[in-house]
This record gives C-alpha cells, structure tokens and sequence, in this order.
C-alpha cells in the first residue's frame, strides 16, 4: 500500500502536508472567508425580500379588506338613506296626496250640498208651481165640464189634498 | 506497473514525484501529483464559486447550483449547532466542497484522454490532516469558550453516582477517538472503492489475456459491475465529504453549546 510504504520516504509526508496546507488554506481563505459569505449574504437579502414583499402584499390584501368593508358600509348607508328619502318622499306624497284629496272632498261636498240645497229649493219651487198650475187646470176643466166657476183658492185646496194624499 | 500485462490495483495510489522545490527541516518538499490534483481541485471549485458570485436577485443556474451547495451546509450548521454556528460555516464549507471535489476528481474519467486522474484523498496524510484540523478547531473553540469547564463533556447528563469512575474515560476514550475515525473512514472508503474497480478491470485484462471465451464470459459480467461500482463510487464520493462535514459540525456542537 504506497499510502504506507511512500510515508518512509522523507519528502512524502512533508509534501503532503506542505500541499494541503497550501491548497486548503486557498480554499479557506479565498472561497471559504472571501466568497462564501457574499452568496450567504445575496441568499439572506433574497429571503429578506421575499419576506418582505409577502408581508407588504400581506398588510395590502389586509388594506384592500378594510376598503372594501368600508365601501361596503358607505353603500349600505347610502342605500339606506337613499331608501330613507324615498319613503320619505312618498309618505310626503301621499300625505300631500291626502290633503288635496280632503281638500277636494270639502269643496266637493260643500258643492254637492250646495246643489242639493239647489235641487231642493227647485223642487219645492216647482212643487209649489205644479201646485198652482194644476189648481189651474183643475179650474179650468171643472169649467169647461161643468161650467161651475170654482174659486182659486178651493181648486189651490182641493189639489193639495189629491197631491199630499 | 508491477510486471508488464499485470493490473496492480495499488500502483494507482502512489504519489509522484514531479519536480523538487525546497527543503524545510531537513523535508524535501516536491511537487507532486498529489499537488497538481489538489490545485486543480482549488482552482475547479474556484471558478464553481465565481459562477455563484453574480449576486442576482433571480439567480441563474449555476448561480442556483451555487447556492444550493452553499445553503446545504448552512442549513446543515444550523440545525447541528444553531445560530451560533453561523460563524465555522466558512471552515465546513470549504471542507466539504474540497473533500467532495478531490472525491469527484478521482473518479474522473480522465483516462480517457492520457492523463491519470489521482484521488487525493485516498492518502491517510491528507484525511489526517484534515480530522486533526477538525479536531484541533473544536478543541480550541471548546476551552475558549467554556474553558477547563469543557472537561464536563466527558460527564454526559444523567450519569449516576456510582458510574462516575467509568463513563468519564469511556466518553474520552470516544472523543480522542474522533480523529482517527474521521481520517480513516474517508481514506479507507477512497481507497477500497478505487482498488474495487481495479481489481474489475485486471479481471478483464487477465480474461482477455488467458482466453477470448473466457475473456468474454468474465468480461462482460465485470464490466457491467464496474458500471455499478462506478455510479455507487460517485454516491460514496459525495457521502464521504458529507459526513466528514456533518461529523466535523456535529463534534463543534459539543465544543461550542457543551451538551
């Protein structure tokens, strides 16, 4: 085994040795100290960053959230306002509505009593001239049946007796 | 080559020599295959890291690639040791993506093209330098921080009364273990692999050379275990890099939060 046999050789073990020593301390050194942690640095900035951007799209998702729940309850208010104002509009209209309507309905009635009131007077008018007409006419046939002259205010009688039963 | 048309599954592991540098008490240091190979692996894993460098907020792939080796271990050191271990995750890295390249080069299919790939960390030098680094880091950030309090490690929670005499040095025992263990698991993992797919191959080769009937009936059977072993080698190739790793960080728990 030269691993065994070379070591009785007086330059093999201190080649080694003095090689290693150079070669190894070059690793150490230059890639170990010097490049190692500039890459561990690059890695940790990355996670850094990614770490980051997670959070901030985090705390803008958790934003937007609140947006839109605030959005959500400025609709809501603004619709209920919104209906607050139509009920209200209507209630209005119908309570103006209801004025006019017993306004109206007054006049109306004030009118319709008045006619009433009208017909009335026409109809006692008119009673009171079928009344006189018909004393007439009663007269005036009982004279040309019977050539009795009767007196107006017999004939005025007699008609209201046959006329109010 | 130990004779000429014989496969020495061991040739593989010998370190060459390629030209002298210096002597350092009484040390020849030369440079060797063993050194190109770890340069190379510096220099791979390098230009692997720059690729990660762009710094991109969306990264590309290799930048992805990158960071998820880098993210790997990180993870990995934070659920062994917590946020403190933020701080060795420099040293774990560099570890692991050092001991996984030399892995990886090793089974390079470099053959293919003239050059013998060398796997660097089937030489117990190499793992025991790095166990004994691992070790000596977790010793020394152990009595920083808790200072000769550290020797409590060795008296795990719950020991009754009347066990003090013998779980201490069993605990001591395990923890000087440690070491060992950890640079002979990747060495032995390494080099059983590579002398597995060796001996595959002489099989072939020693088939082929005996009979063409025989070469056939044992080559192909073999050749297709060696595709086998060699998928299993590149999973035992990552494995090993991660548990030394996953041990080294495991063994900074006891030293930094001591139970």
């Amino acid at each position: 085994m030269p691993q065994i046999s070379q070591f009785a050789e007086s330059w093999y073990a201190a080649s080694q040795i003095f090689w290693v020593l150079l070669t190894f301390g070059f690793v150490f050194f230059v890639i170990g100290r010097g490049m190692l942690p500039k890459i561990e640095a690059t890695v940790d900035a990355r996670d850094r960053k990614v770490a980051d951007d997670l959070a901030a799209a985090k705390s803008a998702h958790a934003a937007a959230d609140t947006l839109e729940e605030s959005y959500r309850q400025q609709s809501d208010a603004s619709r209920a306002a919104a209906q607050k104002a139509v009920t209200d509009a209507k209630d209005k209209a119908a309570k103006d509505a209801e004025k006019r309507l017993a306004k109206i309905d007054a006049e109306l009635a004030d009118k319709l009593s008045a006619a009433e009131a009208d017909i009335a007077a026409a109809r006692t008018s008119a009673m009171a001239e079928i009344e006189s007409v018909a004393a007439e006419a009663a007269s005036d046939l009982v004279a040309k049946l019977s050539g009795v002259k009767v007196g107006a205010m017999d004939a005025q009688a007699a008609v209201k007796a046959v006329l109010h039963g | 080559m130990a004779d000429q048309g014989k496969v020495d599954p061991m040739h593989q592991f010998e370190v060459q020599k390629m030209f002298d540098m210096f002597h350092v008490g009484g040390h020849e240091v030369a440079f060797t295959t063993s050194a190109m190979w770890m340069i190379v692996a510096g220099l791979l894993l390098w230009i692997f890291m720059i690729g990660g460098m762009k710094r991109q907020l969306v990264p590309g792939r290799w930048q992805v690639a990158v960071e998820g080796f880098t993210g790997f271990i990180s993870s990995m050191m934070n659920a062994n040791i917590g946020p403190e271990g933020r701080k060795y995750t420099p040293y774990v890295f560099s570890l692991f993506m050092f001991i996984l390249m030399l892995n990886l080069i090793g089974l390079a299919p470099l053959g293919l093209f003239g050059v013998h790939p060398f796997t660097v960390t089937s030489h117990f030098t190499i793992t025991g330098f790095l166990a004994i680094l691992s070790f000596a880091i977790v010793l020394i950030v152990g009595f920083w921080r808790h200072g000769l309090h550290f020797f409590s490690l060795f008296v795990p929670h719950g020991t009754p009364w009347w066990l003090l005499w013998l779980i201490p040095v069993i605990e001591l025992v395990s923890f000087m273990v440690r070491p060992f263990s950890l640079a002979l698991r990747l060495f032995v993992a390494m080099t059983a692999g590579h002398v597995l797919m060796k001996v595959f191959a002489s099989f072939i080769i020693d088939g082929l050379a005996a009979s063409p009937a025989i070469g056939l009936g044992v080559g192909i059977p073999s050749m297709a275990l060696m595709v086998g072993i060699s998928g299993l080698e590149l999973l035992v190739a990552g494995i090993q890099a991660y548990v030394f790793a996953l041990l080294t960080s495991l063994y900074l728990n006891d030293a930094i939060n001591l139970h």
